[in-house]
Formats: C-alpha cells, sequence, structure tokens
C-alpha cells in the first residue's frame, strides 16, 4: 500500500510539473472567460422583442452549460490521456522504469500508483474547473444546477474511465500513439452516441443501437450523458424542452444513470485495469 | 602473440560450463542462477546461463557487444521474464519481488525523474526499498559519489556523468547485500572511474557482494574475484582471476641450441619456437625453481642465452583468446 501511495503521490508531482498543465490551465481559463461573457449576453438578449422568461431561460442556461461543461470535459479527456502515456509507455523508453521496477516492488503496485495519482489528478482538475462554472453561470445567469455533486462526480469517472484506457493502452504501444487512440475513441463514442440519439428520434431501432453499444463498449458517453442530466433544470426541460429532447440533441439528455449502467462502468474500470496490469507483467523492459 | 593463442586454445578446462550440470544453490548465495534461456523473435539472446555470485563476493561479467551481458542482468532482477531456467537472489526465489529488498542496481540505460532533485531520487528509492534511512545517510551516500553539493538540484539539469554518480547513489541507498551494475562507468570521466573502483573495492571490504558487468577489463582485473565470460548468449569460460590467467608463459632467446637442449625447453611446458625466440608455457603456480634450473641446464647444455623474460598473460588477452577460439570452432 505504501508504495501505491508512494507512485500516487510521485505521478501526481509529475503531472503537475509537466507543460500539459500549463496548456490546460490557459485552455480552462479561456472556456470559463468566454462562457461568462456567453452568459451575461444571454441573460440581456430579447428574442421578438422580449427577453426570456425564466423557465426559458433555465432551458437555455441548462443546454448551454452542457455545452461549456462538455468543452470542459473534453479539455480533459485531452490533459488526462496525453499524461498516462507518457507516465508508463515513456518512462519505460527513458529507463526511468528501469531503476523503479527493479525494486522490491509489483508491477501491479506501481500500475495502481500511477492509476490512483492520475484519477486524483483529473478528478482535481474536473471539480475545480466544474465549480468555477457553476459559480459563473450563477452569477451571470443566475442558475444553479440541481445536482452538482453528482455531475461533478460523474465527470470525474468519465476522466478516470478515459486514463485507464490510456493506461492499458501505454503497456502495448508507445506513448504518443496511446494518447491520440484513447482521445480517438473518446471522440468517436460520443459520436456514436449522438447518432443513436438521432436514431432514437427516429424510432430506427438499429441506428439508435449504435449509441447503446458504444456506450458499453468505452462508458465516456454513457458517464457524460449521466453528468448532463444532473447539470440541467428537470421542470424547465418538462415544461419547454420535451421537442429538443425528443430530436436527440445532443446537449440534453432523457434520464439519468441506471445503478446497473454504473455497475459496469465500475467494473469496465476494474477489467480494463486488470488487463493492464497482466500487460504490464508480462512486458520485456 | 599468436603461439600463445594456440597454445591456449588446447586446454581451455574451464570451458563448455553451460552444458554442465547446475550446482546446487548455496544456502545463501548472493546470485544462483540455472539454465536461463531468452529469445527475442528469432535472436536468441540468452542460451542456457547458469551461474553463482557467493556472498561478499566481487565477481565480473565480460564478454563483446550483443553477447547477452545485459538481458542476463535484467533477468536476474525481474526486468525480462527467461523463457526457462531458475533465478534466487539472497536465497528467495526472484519470482517474489522482496528477493529484491537488499539488491542495488545501476542499470546501462539509467535515467532517473527529471523533475526531482538528487535528494528526492534517494529517498524515493529508499521509500521503495521499504527501508528507513535517515536523511544525513542519503547526504553521505551523495557525497559518497561526488554529488554532495548538488543535493538539492533538478537531476534534469545533471550531465551524464552525473547521472550516473546518482545512479550509483541509488544503487548504493537501500543497504544492499548484493549490488548489480551494468557498466557503471561508461559515462565517467577518468576521475570518475577512479571513484567508482574505490567505490567497489570499499564494498569488497563490507562483504557486499557485487555483479559488475564491464568493458573496462583493467577494472574488472583490479576488483574481481571471479570472471564469467559470456559470448553469443553462453558462459564461455568461468573462474576466479588466478584460474584464468593462471598460465605463466617464458620468452627466451637463445643459441646453439641442440636437440637435447630443445627437449630439455620442452620438458618445463609447451613450447614454440621462431627463430632464436622461443617462448614456453609453464604450468599455473608460482614456484621459485622452474626458471632458474632450467635456465641453469640450458647454460650446462651449452646453449647460449641472450635473453629470459617471465610474462603472465593479460585478461584482456584471455579474452580475446576465448572469444576468437569461439569464432574460430565455429568457422571450422
Amino acid at each position: 500500500m505504501t508504495v501505491v501511495l508512494t507512485l500516487a503521490a510521485l505521478t501526481l508531482r509529475e503531472a503537475v510539473r509537466r507543460r500539459v498543465l500549463r496548456a490546460l490551465a490557459v485552455l480552462t481559463v479561456a472556456l470559463l472567460a468566454l462562457s461568462a461573457w456567453g452568459f451575461s449576453v444571454l441573460v440581456r438578449v430579447e428574442f421578438d422583442g422580449s427577453a426570456l422568461t425564466s423557465g426559458e431561460a433555465a432551458l437555455v442556461a441548462s443546454q448551454i452549460l452542457n455545452l461549456v461543461m462538455f468543452g470542459l470535459s473534453l479539455i480533459a479527456a485531452l490533459g488526462t490521456a496525453f499524461l498516462a502515456g507518457p507516465t508508463l509507455a515513456g518512462e519505460i523508453e527513458s529507463g526511468i522504469a528501469l531503476a523503479v521496477l527493479a525494486r522490491p516492488i509489483r508491477r501491479s503496485a506501481v500500475l495502481l500508483g500511477k492509476w490512483l495519482g492520475l484519477v486524483v489528478f483529473g478528478s482535481g482538475f474536473v471539480v475545480t474547473a466544474g465549480l468555477a462554472q457553476f459559480v459563473i453561470v450563477r452569477a451571470t445567469a443566475g442558475y444553479w444546477p440541481p445536482q452538482p455533486a453528482a455531475a461533478l462526480a460523474l465527470l470525474a469517472a468519465q476522466t478516470a474511465v478515459l486514463l485507464t484506457l490510456g493506461l492499458l493502452l501505454s503497456t502495448v504501444i508507445s506513448p504518443m500513439a496511446s494518447g491520440i487512440v484513447s482521445v480517438g475513441l473518446f471522440g468517436a463514442t460520443w459520436i456514436a452516441g449522438v447518432v443513436g440519439g438521432v436514431g432514437q428520434a427516429l424510432h430506427n431501432e438499429g441506428v439508435a443501437r449504435v449509441g447503446t453499444v458504444s456506450r458499453m463498449l468505452l462508458p465516456t458517453d454513457g458517464l457524460w450523458r449521466g453528468a448532463m442530466h444532473a447539470l440541467q433544470d428537470p421542470i424547465a426541460l418538462a415544461q419547454l424542452g420535451g421537442p429538443a429532447l425528443e430530436g436527440g440533441f445532443p446537449f440534453l439528455s432523457k434520464a439519468p444513470l441506471t445503478p446497473a449502467y454504473l455497475a459496469w462502468t465500475g467494473l469496465w474500470v476494474v477489467l480494463a485495469l486488470g488487463l493492464a496490469a497482466l500487460a504490464f507483467h508480462r512486458r520485456d523492459l | 602473440m599468436g603461439p600463445v593463442i594456440a597454445g591456449a586454445r588446447q586446454d581451455r578446462p574451464l570451458l563448455g560450463e553451460a552444458e554442465a550440470p547446475a550446482p546446487e544453490p548455496a544456502p545463501a548465495a548472493a546470485v544462483w542462477c540455472s539454465g536461463l534461456r531468452k529469445r527475442y523473435r528469432r535472436r536468441t539472446a540468452v542460451d542456457g546461463v547458469s551461474l553463482t555470485v557467493g556472498r561478499g563476493e566481487v565477481v565480473g561479467l565480460l564478454g563483446p557487444n550483443g553477447a547477452g551481458k545485459t538481458t542476463v542482468i535484467k533477468i536476474l532482477l525481474g526486468l525480462v521474464r527467461p523463457d526457462a531456467g531458475e533465478v534466487m537472489l539472497l536465497g528467495r526465489p526472484a519470482r517474489d519481488p522482496y528477493a529484491r529488498a537488499r539488491v542495488g542496481y545501476l542499470p546501462e540505460l539509467f535515467r532517473y525523474q527529471p523533475w526531482l532533485t538528487a535528494a528526492d531520487v534517494l529517498a524515493l528509492h529508499a521509500r521503495l526499498a521499504g527501508v528507513a534511512v535517515p536523511d544525513r545517510e542519503r547526504r553521505e551516500f551523495l557525497a559518497a559519489v561526488g554529488l554532495a553539493d548538488r543535493a538539492g538540484d533538478r537531476v534534469g539539469g545533471f550531465s551524464k556523468g552525473m547521472q550516473q554518480r546518482l545512479g550509483l547513489a541509488v544503487a548504493l541507498v537501500a543497504r544492499p547485500e548484493l549490488v548489480v551494475l551494468d557498466e557503471p562507468t561508461s559515462a565517467m570521466d577518468p576521475i570518475g572511474r577512479a571513484d567508482v573502483r574505490d567505490l567497489l573495492l570499499s564494498l569488497k571490504a563490507r562483504r557486499v557482494a557485487v555483479l559488475l558487468n564491464s568493458h573496462l577489463i583493467g577494472e574488472v582485473e583490479r576488483v574481481c574475484d571471479r570472471v564469467f565470460i559470456l559470448d553469443k548468449g553462453r558462459v564461455a569460460a568461468s573462474g576466479t582471476l588466478a584460474e584464468l590467467l593462471g598460465r605463466r608463459e617464458l620468452r627466451l632467446r637463445l643459441d646453439e641450441v641442440s636437440a637435447e637442449a630443445e627437449a630439455r625447453l620442452a620438458e618445463a611446458g609447451r613450447l614454440t619456437r621462431s627463430g632464436d625466440a622461443f617462448t614456453v608455457a609453464l604450468p599455473a603456480g608460482e614456484d621459485t625453481t622452474t626458471v632458474p634450473d632450467l635456465v641453469a641446464d640450458l647454460v650446462g647444455l651449452g646453449v647460449r642465452v641472450h635473453a629470459v623474460e617471465p610474462g603472465r598473460i593479460s585478461l584482456e588477452e584471455r579474452l580475446l583468446d576465448i572469444l576468437r577460439g569461439d569464432s574460430d570452432g565455429e568457422s571450422r
């Protein structure tokens, strides 16, 4: 356990030192500033000669909040995926891993420590940036999401799923390739989710199944939809958002996550980590 | 030189150990391994290597590039999985990570977290080894490798030689009973090399076992008790330095050598002649009578003796001799 915690702390320290973090910080601040400006314009703007009603404003704020949070989750995904690759594969390539793994420690403990460090880093980012965004929306548009804690937890889980994938890939392929592949899969799953939503709107089961299957294979999109559901105003959505929901609009979510899906996500992470541990254990350095 | 090599090729009592039955594990050998094999795709890197390093013994690993030395070391430390064979470190099977609790390692490819300071790297390795090493002691290790005034500097700014010095401190920090050094002076200047030699001698004095892989034969010759010579993934020869280098030779320049005198020379050891230069390979073992008796007899037989020059075969000559002998054997 000491080994896991030592390596988690080391990984966290490494992540904080990397240039990726500075890029993440710049992107996040830019996104937050843009959203502050956008929301402040939104509440003053008039449509067809009248300002938005409170219900309409809440619906629009929900959608835009979801959009901005998607941007944040994308930044988190990119950041952690590109951190997860170098931390394992990069150390194997450079030779740092040789001296560390010759110590009386299990490789699985090293992997778990790195995973834990990255999860803490990714969650820390999501929670900090997410809370900042909530405060901005509150101050500019007067909107506060109904389940902020659940939303942030699901976004953190999404980040954890993606970095687990990044770690798994980095045990078998090069650091940069593992980052690119995991971000690519993240994007592909999101698009498959949107396609599935369109399929639902058209009542085409075959197309709808695309989203369902991709959400099982890589749970990032499912978790993201759960987070969106926790962010949007249920009353405004029920009153006004029907057509948008039925039409498969990608920045609104129809239903919360089921406990079964959350359990599957947990199992997915355990399986992916187990597979990564197996691949790492068998790897010659 | 030619005759020496030709003579040496004939008696290689230490060759072919790879095929010999593996020795039983000594109760507490620092390293014991038997029948190690490793293939990378179609290339065989290690082919039936068995070796032991006793407690407190300094053992050298020699051989040409690609002989499998680094792969053997990585197998011993659990960094590479052998296809076959067994490894015990300090009396524990190497499958168990705790077998490495008292093992220090300086890899051939030495790199340490560039964002940490030298002191941080030592603290990290002490923690990973599960050994509580007080700050003062860690500073002593840094001082021992000449990095006392760089303890607080980031490793990223270190030169290669300094990183290798840090690597030595890392190998020593957890109070090891076995230290494995893979080319420990490859990036060092002559002063660094001398420091490493002193360090090896101090380890030897403290009865810490050392497995040393080095291209610098002089280094090995000066500090090692025993040597394993690897070639093409096999142990080509092994033994104590006395066993490997025990044979002496006597070079003479003689005139008016009768058949009788030549017979007397051949009696002393295997004889080679080119013109008036005679070389006699003397049997191993120090003795004070062989050479004076031979010279007295030669003079008695009417031989005019111009020069008598005793010589010892260096480890370098012996190594080349063994390796060339192998390739000759193959081409035949």
